[in-house]
């Protein structure tokens, strides 16, 4: 395969990644066709937001203090938490993207699918615990806790704003292009409902809402697949090796009507069951794999999570039972994905007239929802697709706002003395500004190719904010000029070998094939170097006086993070 | 946390053990799960043909176990932390606590 094939398989996937509607070998986000108008699945999106602003009016009443809105007041149990870790994660990307790049290529859909689930245990090792007993409300908090909180927290609330910029955008543009298909509405009519609706729910119901819009997000989420899967397996008698076998002979059928001689089309039928075009440079795959793996442990969405619980029990049992909804959810779509190669390939129903599925490649599980649930779960499905999105950016704007008014507002400008009050009224506002700002992107992006951004964001995530918290946790010398100086080098060095990386220089910005400065799919290998070498670098060569107390700091943090004692507690309730 | 306190808390023999015994842990799990992942994309990289080996008469390929391997994998892992965290770590913690506070 050619170097340019080979970016186009990339991009194909990260385009999978970002939004769930791209085409997976053209990672074209604007070829979502409109569907005729769904009203089942409109009405059946229509109760879940009735029922959500019914849980945000009872949460609204519960958030009066900063702690309220920031973490819930920190009474969320751990199997709560844990779900709505996985509602958090769980993207309506991973579900049709997923599904659908596991019904193209078979096993190469479950290796990517892996890549989502193995960062995971690393949060659980490393960080989850310790982060409970350090923070309070931001991953901030727990990065600055030794060092000089001003230029700390000025780089945590950067990489948090510019991380879930990334995530945001891509979530509105994919919501718009979602409804096009799902709901057969308007684009911008999607990306003003979201817009308005996680606005609500923050705004009202701060973390209480959103948690449990992703508790039940997750669980409508998590149920919709299992029956799904039965359903499939029901027909193969729960035999996987029927199931595979169905689908390579249904694949060699299609080889075959392409023309393919006997052999080929047999060889094509049986590459879905190994590893095909996913992986042809190791540096692109090891380095993907880090930024997916190490970029989970600094999404700040996701480790604000941590502070929802009342202690490292709490937190530790947060982090497996996440991990074990998500890592079935994978399991699921991978028989989803399979699901949809013998239901729906074999469906005229579903099917263009050239091979293609009817709205674009990723309608591979909706189309498996009508096949084997008939109209009513269809619109179910469709409904849920939708609804995982309202979780995710509900999870992102909270986390933004945290970032403006307690890292920014609160302790650059306020020195830590703005009553909870005021700094609930700067949440408020910032996540107003968010949520405009958000519908506002998210109609600007509408034909722009964002297949980059998911991707990009985990980057950032992996050189950024991962080295800073992990270094400052674990790491004596680590000193604040250290953590600033390497965090930003970290930020700005994913930021520009994306932008001269083929996904964003060549297929968005509109240079030619093989102009690009930077040949791998993912620049977190590198740029996650660079910052850990910069963190260590300068701070063993700060000799100030900070730096001195930063290291004379350290005794104390160590103690808290390894025992809690001193941690902030649950506040009531 | 004040100082004096931080440092009769680390002066605790429970203390240290708790500390090298959690951090051991954590370290040699981190690593397993490196050694887990990046082999099997370093697997999926170099010797795509060992993968997509028929594993007996049927259809079903060496790569679908060891794939859903490395999901169960990566979920049985964390839950072995997890419960050897909760039940001694934890202990520990506890007695580290009482005597630092009484």
């Amino acid at each position: 395969m050619s170097r340019a094939l080979r970016a186009g398989w990339w991009l194909g996937l990260a385009a999978l990644a970002v939004a769930g509607v791209a085409h997976a070998a053209g990672g074209d986000l604007g070829q979502a066709e409109k569907q005729p108008t769904n009203w089942t699945a409109i009405i059946m999106f229509a109760v879940f937001v009735i029922f959500t602003l019914f849980i945000t009016k009872w949460a609204a009443a519960r958030t009066k203090s900063a702690a309220d809105f920031y973490t819930a007041g920190g009474g969320i149990t751990g199997f709560q938490n844990g779900l709505a870790i996985a509602g958090d994660y769980m993207s309506a990307a991973s579900f049709l993207g997923i599904s659908a790049a596991v019904m193209t290529g078979g096993f190469d859909g479950l290796i990517y699918s892996i890549g989502f689930l193995v960062g995971w245990p690393v949060v659980t090792f490393l960080l989850a615990e310790r982060l409970r007993n350090l923070g309070k409300f931001t991953f901030a908090d727990v990065a600055a806790f030794r060092f000089d909180q001003t230029p700390i927290r000025v780089f945590a609330a950067s990489g948090t704003l510019v991380v879930v910029a990334f995530y945001l955008i891509a979530q509105m543009v994919g919501a718009g292009q979602l409804i096009k298909l799902l709901f057969g509405l308007e684009y911008w009519i999607a990306v003003v409902i979201v817009g308005a609706l996680m606005m609500i729910y923050v705004l009202f119901g701060g973390m209480t809402a959103t948690t449990w819009v992703q508790i039940i997000k997750a669980c409508l989420l998590l149920g919709g697949a299992t029956f799904m899967a039965l359903m499939v397996l029901v027909n193969f008698g729960f035999s996987p090796e029927a199931m595979f076998a169905k689908a390579v002979e249904i694949k060699t059928g299609i080889a075959t009507a392409a023309g393919k001689a006997p052999d080929a089309a047999a060889k094509e039928g049986f590459s879905i069951m190994g590893p095909g075009g996913f992986i042809k440079d190791p540096i692109s795959a090891i380095s993907f794999g880090i930024a997916l793996m190490f970029g989970t442990a600094g999404l700040p969405h996701i480790l604000m999570r941590f502070f929802t619980v009342p202690n490292a029990k709490e937190a530790r049992k947060s982090v497996f039972w996440a991990t074990t909804w998500i890592g079935y959810f994978y399991l699921l779509t991978f028989i989803i994905g399979f699901g949809a190669i013998t239901f729906v390939l074999t469906n005229s129903a579903f099917l263009d007239g050239k091979g293609g599925l009817l709205g674009g490649g990723n309608m591979a599980a909706v189309h498996l929802a009508a096949a084997v649930g008939g109209n009513v779960f269809l619109g179910f499905i469709s409904a849920v697709a939708f609804a995982t999105i309202l979780a995710v950016v509900a999870g992102l704007t909270l986390s933004g706002a945290s970032a403006v008014s307690h890292d920014l507002y609160a302790t650059v400008f306020k020195h830590g003395k703005a009553d909870s009050t005021a700094e609930l009224k700067v949440s408020r506002m910032t996540t107003v500004a968010l949520g405009i700002i958000a519908v506002l992107l998210g109609i600007a992006f509408e034909k722009q190719n964002i297949a980059f951004m998911v991707s990009l964001a985990f980057a950032i995530a992996a050189s950024a904010n991962f080295p800073v918290l992990l270094m400052s946790v674990l790491w004596k010398d680590c000193t604040t000029k250290g953590a600033v100086v390497g965090g930003f080098l970290g930020l700005l060095s994913s930021l520009a070998l994306t932008i001269v990386s083929p996904s964003v220089w060549e297929a968005t910005l509109g240079n030619p094939k093989g102009s690009a400065l930077f040949p791998y799919a993912s620049p977190a290998l590198f740029s996650m170097t660079i910052g850990f070498v910069g963190i260590w670098l300068v701070s063993l060569l700060d000799r100030g006086g900070r730096a001195t107390q930063d290291r004379a700091g350290f005794l104390a943090q160590q103690v808290r993070s390894e025992t809690g004692i001193g941690a902030a507690g649950a506040s009531g309730h | 946390m004040e100082a004096d306190l931080a440092q009769r808390i680390a002066r605790n023999p429970k203390y240290q053990e708790l500390k090298a015994k959690r951090s051991a842990f954590g370290w040699m799990l981190t690593v397993l799960m490196l050694v887990v992942y990046y082999g099997f994309i370093m697997l999926v990289a170099f010797n795509k043909a060992f993968l997509s080996q028929r594993l007996g008469e049927g259809v079903t390929t060496v790569g679908m176990p060891i794939g859903f391997g490395v999901i169960v994998f990566t979920v049985l892992i964390t839950g072995i932390y997890v419960r050897r965290a909760n039940k001694e770590f934890d202990a520990l913690t506890e007695e580290v606590a009482k005597e630092a506070l009484k």
